[in-house]
């Protein structure tokens, strides 16, 4: 279709939007479910999607956040692939028994009779200020979750490759769209999309310093924060997990062995989030005499506050990771 | 009379004789089964919570006479009648009961969690309502690979409070699905009356407020179960979308096996074994001159006995198979 190195610069919608639409030309039995994805979906996700697959394949629904889990779950019983739109994460409490107690539990309860194989996407994070009910981000309480896929991207090329993956998996995956990132460009490869691998993490920076773990919407920042690290003479070695589970120990392991210090950034709530997960397995891992230092950087234990200022207050920003950079560098 | 495709036998009118007896013996083969299930739990033999549907059978029977192999069904937690009349097998099912090797889930289920794909049961719930989006997914998913397996969606009374009845309910007739509800209505919702927590006229003013319609039985007659699961079907299969069967019934036991119903009112436990669906369908058949009803009887009481032997001499699942079937990709193999 094109030279093996030609590009395309897209957004991070129109990159995952690519993606769903190349897998539903490949796969008859691929649809979307959701409240106004026929229209194009929130943020023209499924544009264009209701005149080239037709009302059903992409069907706009009541707002019935379980029986939208649930009829996908249902679907897929019969054997279609349907990737089940929750419009924006925190509406996903709403469907918590058809996710936690139906999708993840069908195929172990039933002895491996069912391949409930649905793509639940949920864009999460801050946005905007949208407050409490529309700014969360609590991927670690699916990362405990037996059963499932998480992913949580953070660029256009991640987006496409990982929504591949996700269609073709049998397995339920949980696809965290970065919705604050919507609209940020990225480059990669015209033509046809590659499915990337679930568990490989990406290395944005090298560096022998400091390993600074992160993943979805924060992931920009902390690139800029290793700029401006390397700047102070603290070259950290960057990873992006990409996926939270399975998540690519090895490659945090080899990092850490390496730089002995580690600093874990999300968004999320620091209190029990994943970054709790990736310290203490570095340290069981490596052993504690072979960790200098492990630390996280995540949100306050707060819900998250509408006005700009009180949300500013709350945020994960350049400044901090810096800060705490230097911090875990010099310790 | 029925339009009913992929149905074993397409009569509804209740006056086929083999058609009785065949709906007869699958009654008797699940209160067969659900009594032999009860022995065995206050034997020890079954671990675990067990609900069974002694005084239910004829709704299961009477509807599932009406499903081919390639029609789907979901149930609940009161659910071993359902399999058992959509196919699946009782040794199976003993053995998923007992948690052994070789039962329908490899011992990962159990009673609330029996499945047989391969006849079409999507699988018991153990959340009330739980079935009703799986349900008319299912539907959704058969009407868009242009299938003509319809779904039937079994639930309790105790559902209809819950909101995914609500949400279900309207999709499923905004969609004109294939799609026939049974509200299995023994008036009780686990220890509750479900009239005293329910507020309006109940199931059916529900269910056609949201565009679904359909016809109220008494579920204890067998043959009115029949006739009313063919008509709906055959509505449901022409594409006329959902439907809802009201059977109205009785469970004889408490909600669970450890539960004696000591809590019941004696005379509505007595009116309730009254109307035993199997003893009314075996007055109707004796006086037609059907002479083989003890032999059903003696043959399911024989092959239970034999499946509960089976399942209690069976192998333990081998314990590293706790780490099978969880997912593909990101699978622990921890011991």
């Amino acid at each position: 279709m094109s030279k093996a190195d030609a590009t395309i610069e897209v957004t991070l919608v129109d990159a995952g939007r690519l993606a769903v639409q190349q897998e539903m030309r490949r796969d008859p039995t691929v649809w979307v479910l959701g409240e106004d994805v026929a229209r194009g979906g929130l943020w023209g996700q499924y544009r264009g999607f209701l005149e080239e697959f037709g009302p059903e394949r992409v069907v706009s629904t009541p707002i019935s956040e379980s029986t939208i889990m649930g009829a996908g779950l249902g679907a897929a019983l019969v054997g279609t692939r349907p990737i089940i739109e929750m419009r924006i994460f925190d509406f996903v409490m709403c469907a918590m028994d058809e996710l936690v107690n139906q999708i993840a539990k069908i195929r172990y309860m039933f002895g491996g009779q069912a391949r409930p194989a649905v793509v639940v996407r949920m864009p999460h994070g801050m946005w905007r200020n949208s407050a409490a009910q529309h700014s969360q981000m609590l991927e670690s309480w699916f990362v405990h979750l037996p059963g499932v896929i998480v992913v949580a991207p953070s660029c256009a090329e991640d987006e496409a490759g990982l929504m591949v993956s996700a269609i073709r998996s049998d397995d339920p995956v949980l696809f965290f769209d970065p919705k604050d990132l919507w609209p940020l460009t990225g480059t990669m490869p015209a033509g046809e999309i590659a499915p990337i691998p679930f568990g490989k993490a990406r290395r944005l920076r090298e560096g022998k310093d400091l390993t600074i773990v992160t993943w979805s919407a924060i992931v920009p920042k902390v690139s800029e924060a290793a700029a401006s690290l390397a700047e102070q003479g603290v070259h950290a070695d960057v990873l992006d997990l990409r996926t939270l589970w399975p998540w690519d120990e090895a490659a945090v392991l080899a990092s850490v062995a390496k730089t002995k210090r580690l600093l874990v950034v999300h968004e999320a709530v620091e209190v029990g989030g994943f970054g709790g997960e990736i310290v203490a397995r570095v340290i069981d891992q490596l052993g504690p005499s072979n960790v200098k230092i492990a630390k996280r950087l995540g949100a306050p234990r707060l819900p998250i506050p509408f006005s700009p200022p009180l949300e500013n207050q709350i945020r994960v920003t350049v400044d901090k990771i810096v800060a705490a950079g230097l911090a875990a560098a010099r310790a | 009379m029925s339009k009913t495709k992929g149905a074993s036998r397409t009569s509804a009118s209740g006056h086929n004789l083999a058609r009785l007896t065949d709906l007869y013996a699958t009654m008797v083969r699940i209160r067969s089964f659900e009594e032999t299930a009860l022995q065995a739990h206050k034997a020890s033999e079954i671990p675990g919570p067990l609900h069974v549907s002694i005084g239910q059978e004829g709704v299961a029977a009477g509807v599932c006479a009406n499903l081919g192999r390639a029609d789907r069904i979901t149930s609940n937690h009161r659910g071993h009648g359902h399999a058992l009349a959509k196919g699946a097998e009782a040794g199976r099912m003993f053995l998923e009961l007992f948690g052994r090797e070789g039962g329908y889930c490899g011992g990962k289920g159990g009673s609330m969690h029996i499945a047989d794909f391969s006849v079409g049961m999507l699988g018991a719930n153990g959340v009330v309502t739980g079935g009703i989006p799986i349900a008319v997914g299912a539907a959704q998913g058969l009407k868009m690979l242009k299938s003509e397996a319809v779904v039937v969606c079994f639930f309790g009374d105790g559902a209809v409070n819950r909101g995914p009845f609500l949400e279900g309910f309207n999709w499923a007739a905004l969609f004109r699905l294939p799609v026939l509800f049974v509200c299995e209505d023994n008036g009780v919702a686990a220890f509750t009356a479900t009239a005293s927590v329910t507020a309006g006229p109940g199931v059916m003013a529900r269910a056609e407020s949201l565009g679904v319609t359909g016809l109220s039985v008494d579920g204890n007659d067998v043959i009115a179960v029949d006739a009313a699961a063919a008509q709906l079907l055959a509505d449901v299969r022409s594409g006329g979308g959902p439907r809802i069967l009201h059977a109205r019934t009785y469970r004889w036991t408490g909600h669970t096996s450890t539960d004696a119903a000591a809590w019941r009112v004696p005379a509505e436990v007595a009116a309730g074994k009254a109307g035993c669906p199997i003893a009314r369908l075996r007055t109707t058949l004796s006086e037609r001159g059907a002479k083989d009803l003890d032999t059903i009887d003696a043959a399911a009481a024989a092959e239970m006995a034999a499946c509960r032997a089976t399942a209690h001499a069976a192998q333990w699942p081998r314990p590293s198979t706790a780490f099978d079937d969880v997912q593909d990709i990101g699978a622990v193999r921890h011991v």
